[in-house]
């Protein structure tokens, strides 16, 4: 089933086409990783998604339930999109979290004010997941108190709380000092492992080539490049392509 | 007149003074946020209003505003004023003239708070009250403090204005006494001042403490 279907997606701020006509379907349990360089319009199809920006054009779906779509030459937003924010999380590249709460409030508060859930229910998930990620000691630490990493590794588990069907990654690393990369790509990889939905943003060839189910590369608003990894890394077949790994395996 | 009855009368006095500090920030500080959405409208003349009304409030003396307030009422609008009006006219001219102030300040600190605050909120599901309450606001409030408590202790030597609508607070109080006959005199002025002084001592003693009590985050 599809867990996210985005269709003939368009986007421009003022005169700036940032996302022409790109279509996105993401099948459950499947990893997607989406490359390419900056200004390529990757973090402005997720913000898309996340309805964190308000798309020009197109059709976009969870669970084939639509959220936008268009209707006489306009797009049209559900009237509710309450219900579309539990099938997704998103992991912002600076984290943010809230830095006047604790990590265990960080994680447990949209669960319980937001979804209703038991509070004592959320916060046993929530003691699990952080012993999963290994900072069970840092429940009742604030942000401030953790290292780049861990406040990332932070953000994961405070989107997993919301039990999402889908779990975007907006360059999730790119903050961080490369030591600290490793921590969080580790955490991303164990989630795929154990089949979660995901979209992820990243700059990391190495990991996408080996985390991903599918690799998408996007240069100038449209996807250029798709396919199984070791296909698009091992057989480019796009110039654009071939040129912006060629860029990055100089430094 | 004794040193010691003079000081008696000023402490009597200063209830005045403590009564109105006291109502001004209890009226302005909640009034502060009012105006700030108000400034934020979506209707563009209560955005107009709200500019207007905050540009003549910092733009004209507070004395100014005191007297429009007290006799606005009857010599424009021709309404009698209740028997308490004096008191009322200066509390109401106070909390209109420092909720601007305050407006100006919280601005200040909402606009500080980075926009991925707002985006984590929104995507997790809160609702914008929500998104105000649990995550902007007590963030808002760190970061308005220092400002906030200029104001503050300028607000306790601007009580004194109430003496131009003849308010019988600590200042009118230690006027009557230093021109009466027989009086300390000058010495009145400088009990006064003493009491000004030690009250914003205690004011920024106070201020001081909820900041440290803000500490625990960055």
């Amino acid at each position: 089933m599809n867990v996210l279907k985005m269709e003939h997606i368009s986007k421009s701020f003022g005169d700036n086409h940032v996302l022409k006509d790109i279509s996105l379907t993401v099948d459950k349990g499947e990893v997607v990783s989406v490359i390419g360089p900056s200004g390529s319009g990757k973090s402005t199809l997720l913000r898309c998604a996340t309805f964190l920006e308000t798309l020009d054009g197109g059709t976009l779906s969870y669970l084939g339930e639509n959220a936008a779509w268009m209707e006489d030459g306009k797009i049209k937003y559900a009237k509710n999109l309450k219900p579309f924010y539990k099938d997704f999380g998103l992991v912002f590249q600076s984290f943010n979290l809230f830095p006047h709460r604790t990590v265990l409030k960080n994680i447990i508060d949209a669960p319980v004010s937001v979804q209703k859930r038991d509070k004592k229910e959320v916060t046993a998930e929530a003691m699990e997941l952080l012993r999963k990620m290994g900072l069970e000691d840092k429940a009742d630490f604030y942000p401030y108190q953790l290292s780049g990493g861990q406040q990332q590794r932070v953000s994961i588990v405070r989107a997993l709380a919301m039990k999402p069907e889908i779990l975007f990654f907006d360059e999730p690393t790119s903050a961080l000092d490369p030591e600290l990369t490793g921590e969080v790509l580790k955490v991303i990889k164990q989630l795929a492992e154990e089949k979660m939905t995901m979209v992820i943003i990243t700059h990391e060839m190495g990991f996408a080539r080996a985390v991903s189910d599918r690799v998408i590369f996007m240069d100038g608003g449209v996807i250029v490049e798709q396919g199984d990894p070791e296909e698009v890394f091992g057989n480019t077949q796009s110039e654009r392509m071939k040129s912006f790994l060629q860029n990055y395996n100089k430094d | 007149m004794t040193v010691s009855k003079m000081v008696l009368e000023l402490a009597i006095a200063f209830e005045q003074t403590i009564l109105i500090f006291l109502l001004t920030l209890i009226g302005s500080l909640p009034l502060g946020l009012v105006v700030y959405f108000c400034k934020k409208s979506k209707v563009a003349p209560i955005r107009w209003i709200t500019e207007l009304y905050i540009s003549i409030m910092r733009g004209t003396p507070l004395m100014l505003q005191l007297m429009v307030v007290y006799f606005g009422p009857s010599l424009l609008l021709h309404i009698s004023v209740p028997s308490n009006w004096r008191f009322m006219a200066t509390i109401v001219a106070f909390v209109i003239n420092y909720a601007a102030y305050f407006a100006e300040i919280y601005r200040g600190g909402i606009e500080s708070i980075p926009q991925g605050q707002y985006e984590a909120a929104q995507v997790l599901g809160y609702s914008k009250l929500q998104t105000f309450f649990k995550v902007i606001l007590p963030q808002m409030i760190k970061r308005v403090i220092p400002p906030t408590t200029n104001e503050v202790i300028t607000l306790v030597k601007d009580t004194s204005l109430a003496s131009t609508l003849g308010v019988v607070e600590m200042f009118t109080k230690a006027k009557q006494i230093a021109v009466a006959p027989k009086s300390p005199g000058m010495l009145t002025f400088l009990a006064a001042a003493i009491f000004y002084y030690i009250f914003n001592f205690i004011v920024s003693a106070f201020m001081k403490w909820i900041e440290k009590k803000l500490n625990y985050y960055r």
